[in-house]
């Protein structure tokens, strides 16, 4: 009973997993592009989730709308100010940039908000539901059936719509695109913004669940890798099944192994997909 | 006497004469820091530079290189000395373990791959009682004679760290006159069309990650023996790898002494940042150096070195130039 409850919060965690790992793939998928600051937007998410709570006593709705907009905004924002001078640059450059960047927003964070964990004021998705023994956070199970709710039609605004479409063309080639009267330089804008945005929201859900301080950008930054180079780079159904696969290992090993060790087997797992399988499960070679 | 005279050929007379001229122990430590982020960053410029693969995990051969001589000393007592090689041969090991698998594939994933592996390692030793787990290790705390490497004064340090350089800058001197350097430079401009004309191009990537990792595991030895601690976070973490490439890069990464020029400004202007913002200044510096990496690339990816060539009076560069 006990494995099963270890089982169920690894897979509702591994849904945030996945809605932000989408947001990483994305960028990753279309414009070749690593974004070392992601973890730093799920972190900021959570930050702004706790500034609705204290500053204008909003509930869950509103602050995970909250955060995704104003993710949305920073993500235009940086690729419009930074990214897309440095893409067609040399790929220090491009490794720079979005490295600076994390640095900026985690010591930043560091600053304004101190070191210390902070967690949320009691929400309106507080308690426990009971299912058949197995003890169930609401606040768990709310944030990870939205978060695979958000994965799913990202998913299928990439695949069924006028703008999924474009926004592959760019991807594909940006020229030929371009030809085809599609804005390159809007259509990269708007996933930059899709993607800060994912991260933004899965920031303000693991916000409702979970007490963070600004070091956890790095933390959850690595998972991205991780589900990224798991489900395979530009994949967001690859990182939707890899975010829960890699929120069930990390329950499993926490619990079998102990919580220090949860890292050091992702990480490791990590270093042996890019030995084994570096296009990931469902990456092309 | 006209070589002398040079700007390089004053810089390392200055360079001689700093500590004695400057015989405060403060001038001195900041001197110290100083050598030792230019042997790191220049230890990284080889692989990260010069062939373009851009590593942010070199803390794992840093930190290594910190270990050893500090758990040969914890374990046996043997004199630090004797962890050098140690870690020398640990990090080229490494470097090939990483390089096999990463090396196959272009762009980013050398980047992340390296980032991966030093968080990894940095948590194990965290978690490791024989490495001292969080608490780290310890030197020794007086001299039982000179090879322990233990002195009260920041002089000798100061000019084991000085001749460290001096071999390092010589040895990426001969390296960007041999086809070796050729052969890296052809990779970092387009790895096609370098294959296309006979580079072999992994092994090529091998060979320059494991002088690099040889190196940094070096001064991974130097900060260690110096320091007379060290701990997962001051070994393996993240702001270790971080301070090498942004020293490299804000001078010139690629270039003889971009990663002199760059620890010549970075490493006072932390010093003043600590000295000016007290205990909190570090989260200050690392915002100041989070933002100097983000100019750097949006403005001037080939750092000083390159804007100094763009904006320098011809003849100046000319004269530099013969």
């Amino acid at each position: 009973m006990v494995l099963v409850q270890v089982i169920v919060g690894g897979l509702l965690l591994g849904a945030i997993y996945a809605l932000f790992s989408s947001g990483l793939t994305l960028i990753w998928g279309m414009m070749n592009f690593i974004n070392f600051a992601h973890g730093e937007f799920v972190m900021l998410g959570m930050y702004v989730a706790l500034l609705v709570v204290v500053w204008l006593g909003g509930g869950p709705a509103l602050f995970s709308i909250a955060a995704a907009l104003a993710l949305f905004a920073l993500g235009v924002a940086i690729y419009l100010s930074l990214i897309r001078h440095v893409i067609r640059g040399p790929m220090l450059a491009q490794i720079l940039s979005s490295f600076g960047l994390a640095l900026l927003l985690r010591y930043t964070a560091f600053w304004i908000f101190s070191a210390n964990f902070v967690s949320l004021p009691q929400t309106s998705l507080a308690g426990t539901l009971n299912v058949g023994g197995i003890f169930l956070p609401i606040a768990q199970l709310v944030a990870g059936a939205v978060a695979i709710t958000l994965t799913i039609a990202l998913h299928l605004l990439l695949t069924r719509t006028t703008v999924g479409s474009r926004l592959l063309a760019v991807a594909e080639d940006r020229n030929a695109a371009m030809l085809m009267g599609i804005r390159p330089d809007r259509m990269q804008a708007l996933a930059w913004g899709l993607s800060a945005g994912a991260a933004g929201v899965a920031g303000a859900l693991l916000a409702t669940a979970y007490p963070w301080s600004p070091s956890v950008g790095e933390t959850f930054g690595l998972i991205a890798f991780v589900v990224v180079a798991l489900g395979g780079f530009g994949s967001v159904l690859g990182s939707m099944y890899a975010g829960l696969i890699i929120g069930l290992i990390q329950a499993v090993s926490a619990f079998w192994l102990g919580a220090i060790y949860k890292d050091i087997v992702v990480y490791g797992l990590f270093v042996a997909l890019l030995w084994l399988r570096p296009q990931g499960l469902m990456g092309k070679a | 006497m006209k070589k002398i005279l040079s700007p390089w050929g004053l810089l390392a007379a200055g360079l001689l004469l700093y500590p004695i001229i400057f015989s405060d122990p403060f001038y001195r430590d900041i001197g110290a820091a100083f050598l030792l982020a230019a042997v790191s960053a220049s230890a990284w410029n080889i692989v990260g530079g010069y062939a373009g693969q851009v590593s942010v995990g070199h803390s794992m051969f840093f930190g290594l290189g910190a270990y050893m001589p500090l758990l040969f000393y914890t374990l046996w007592g043997w004199s630090p000395i004797a962890g050098i090689p140690a870690g020398i041969l640990l990090s080229i090991a490494l470097a090939l373990v990483i390089g096999m698998p990463t090396f196959r594939l272009r762009g980013h994933y050398f980047s992340m791959a390296t980032i991966a592996v030093a968080e990894l390692i940095r948590i194990f030793f965290g978690t490791w009682n024989l490495v001292g787990a969080a608490i780290g290790l310890q030197g020794p705390a007086t001299a039982r004679a000179w090879w322990d490497l233990t002195f009260r004064s920041e002089l000798p340090y100061y000019y084991i760290f000085l001749a460290v350089l001096g071999i390092l800058l010589y040895v990426t001197f001969a390296i960007e006159h041999r086809r070796f350097g050729f052969y890296l430079r052809a990779i970092k401009a387009s790895e096609r069309a370098a294959r296309s004309l006979g580079v072999p191009v992994r092994q090529t990537k091998m060979k320059a990650l494991a002088l690099s990792a040889a190196f940094t595991s070096a001064a991974g030895s130097l900060y260690a023996i110096k320091t007379g601690f060290i701990d997962p976070d001051s070994g393996f973490g993240i702001l270790v790898s971080v301070q090498m490439v942004i020293v490299a890069a804000l001078g010139g990464a690629g270039t003889l002494f971009g990663p002199l020029v760059g620890a010549l400004i970075l490493v006072p202007l932390q010093t003043a940042a600590n000295t000016w913002f007290g205990g909190g200044g570090s989260g200050l510096t690392f915002i100041l150096y989070g933002g100097v990496i983000v100019l750097i690339a949006r403005f001037e990816p080939g750092g000083l070195f390159e804007l100094w060539h763009r904006l320098a009076p011809r003849r100046w560069r000319r004269a530099r130039a013969a």
